[in-house]
């Protein structure tokens, strides 16, 4: 089933010489690519090709563009987990079907259609991953973070998720239970971290991206944490 | 298939890269690409578990070292021309066949939200009778497929316990290759996370992965 034309499209042989299959060497640096004009002139070169075709519609790149820069992102979640702490009857709708409660606020859709709240308690911890590709809840936490993509995170995350929250610089106690999520088919899953104190619009923006996949606690008002 | 891209367990991928205020692309042409395969895919030329297998097929050594998007742009371009929407010739030369008619575009601009806000539902709502119950014991399958599989290796063979029905779901293993939905039962199996690992692991600590019926069987 891979013969001719293997995924690198660097593959030899007369076809793939030059145009839309050429692709050069270029630097590596995990988690941090330095990106080759290279891939710049192949995607240009891809996207004018299929407009010519009349594949693809360029309104439609920049609306889809636009969607994932501006609109849907892990503000969305933070709305979530911030109306689930106030809101008791809310959380309980979102921890026995949360795709529903999710779509009470409005969000729903790709990559988040079968949607999953754990709830974390002084005594367990939910830690959310991929190890097979990056499956990740776009509607509520939108494009996953380079990290979350990289080999290290999804080959660590199952085997040693105590050092991988070590590097967060979270260190859990050994009588809190830790729980790893591992997304293998279409279930999304977003983690309802533990609740400081406040009202529901102070406490939304308390609430970080990486304590909704799990890698950090919320912080207290006031001490910040990293994203 | 037991691929690179299976990589849960393995040593030595370095440390976690963290960046701070990180954006969502961050090269123009990410974004391009992100937005193109999607909008390729409103063709519905091919499920998304075929676009998995696709990225599963780029071979090792390319797959560690490529970037997220540059994944997505070889598995694109190698099903672009598996599903005859583009021709090889045509990817050589960057402009149309001259006999290619031209089609009008799936994904236009207003339909756009629509389309991001009903996604592809992989659940069936057809009636299929579930294999195992609640709080039942379980082994994952000790299976090699060549092709598609969401049976990660570090779970076969493993003693785990049923937690949660999520009903039921096209199953990847054959969807992957045209061979049809095959709809079946998803379940949430913990795994003791000793059972996967051995002594290393901490005693309270679990796994939990979403397998479907055929991945299963009775401990």
């Amino acid at each position: 089933m891979n013969t001719t034309r293997s995924g690198s499209l660097t593959a030899t042989g007369p076809a793939t010489t030059g145009g839309l299959t050429h692709a050069q060497d270029h630097g590596h640096d995990q988690g941090h690519q330095t990106v080759p004009s290279d891939l710049t002139l192949r995607v240009k070169a891809l996207e004018s090709l299929l407009v010519e075709k009349g594949l693809v519609d360029r309104a439609a790149l920049d609306a889809l563009i636009d969607t994932y820069e501006h609109k849907v992102g892990p503000r969305n979640g933070a709305r979530v987990i911030a109306r689930a702490w106030v809101d008791p009857a809310y959380k309980q709708r979102l921890l026995t079907n949360a795709t529903a409660a999710i779509a009470e606020l409005g969000y729903s859709g790709m990559q988040g259609e079968h949607m999953v709240v754990v709830e974390n308690t002084p005594k367990l911890h939910n830690l959310v991953v991929c190890t097979l590709c990056s499956c990740y809840p776009w509607p509520v936490l939108g494009l996953p973070p380079v990290w979350y993509k990289s080999s290290p995170y999804r080959s660590r995350a199952v085997i040693d998720p105590r050092g991988v929250l070590c590097e967060f610089g979270l260190e859990l106690p050994k009588d809190v239970e830790v729980r790893v999520w591992d997304s293998t088919a279409e279930l999304r899953y977003l983690v309802l971290p533990e609740r400081p104190t406040g009202s529901e619009e102070a406490l939304e923006a308390l609430v970080t991206r990486d304590a909704m996949i799990g890698v950090a606690k919320i912080a207290p008002p006031g001490e910040g944490s990293r994203a | 298939m037991n691929g690179v891209h299976d990589m849960g367990g393995m040593h030595d991928m370095g440390p976690i890269q963290y960046e701070k205020n990180e954006p969502v692309f961050h090269e123009l042409w990410e974004s391009r690409a992100f937005a193109i395969a999607l909008a390729v895919g409103a063709w519905g030329k091919w499920p998304i578990d075929a676009s998995r297998h696709q990225k599963e097929l780029i071979p090792p050594a390319e797959y560690l070292r490529m970037s997220y998007y540059e994944k997505w742009i070889a598995e694109l371009v190698e099903l672009l021309v598996k599903s005859g929407l583009v021709t090889a010739a045509e990817l050589e030369s960057g402009v149309p066949a001259a006999s290619s008619p031209k089609a009008v575009p799936q994904l236009t601009a207003d339909k756009v939200s629509p389309l991001i806000a009903h996604g592809g539902p992989a659940s069936r709502d057809v009636p299929v009778v579930p294999r195992f119950q609640m709080g039942q014991r379980v082994r994952a399958r000790n299976k090699h497929p060549v092709g598609h599989t969401r049976l990660p290796r570090y779970v076969r063979a493993k003693l785990g316990t049923i937690d949660r029905d999520h009903g039921v779901f096209v199953f990847p293993d054959t969807n992957a290759h045209f061979l049809g939905e095959k709809p079946q039962h998803v379940y949430s199996v913990r795994f003791a996370a000793s059972e996967l690992w051995g002594e290393q692991a901490a005693p309270r600590d679990a796994v939990y992965l979403d397998l479907w019926d055929d991945y299963l069987e009775p401990a």
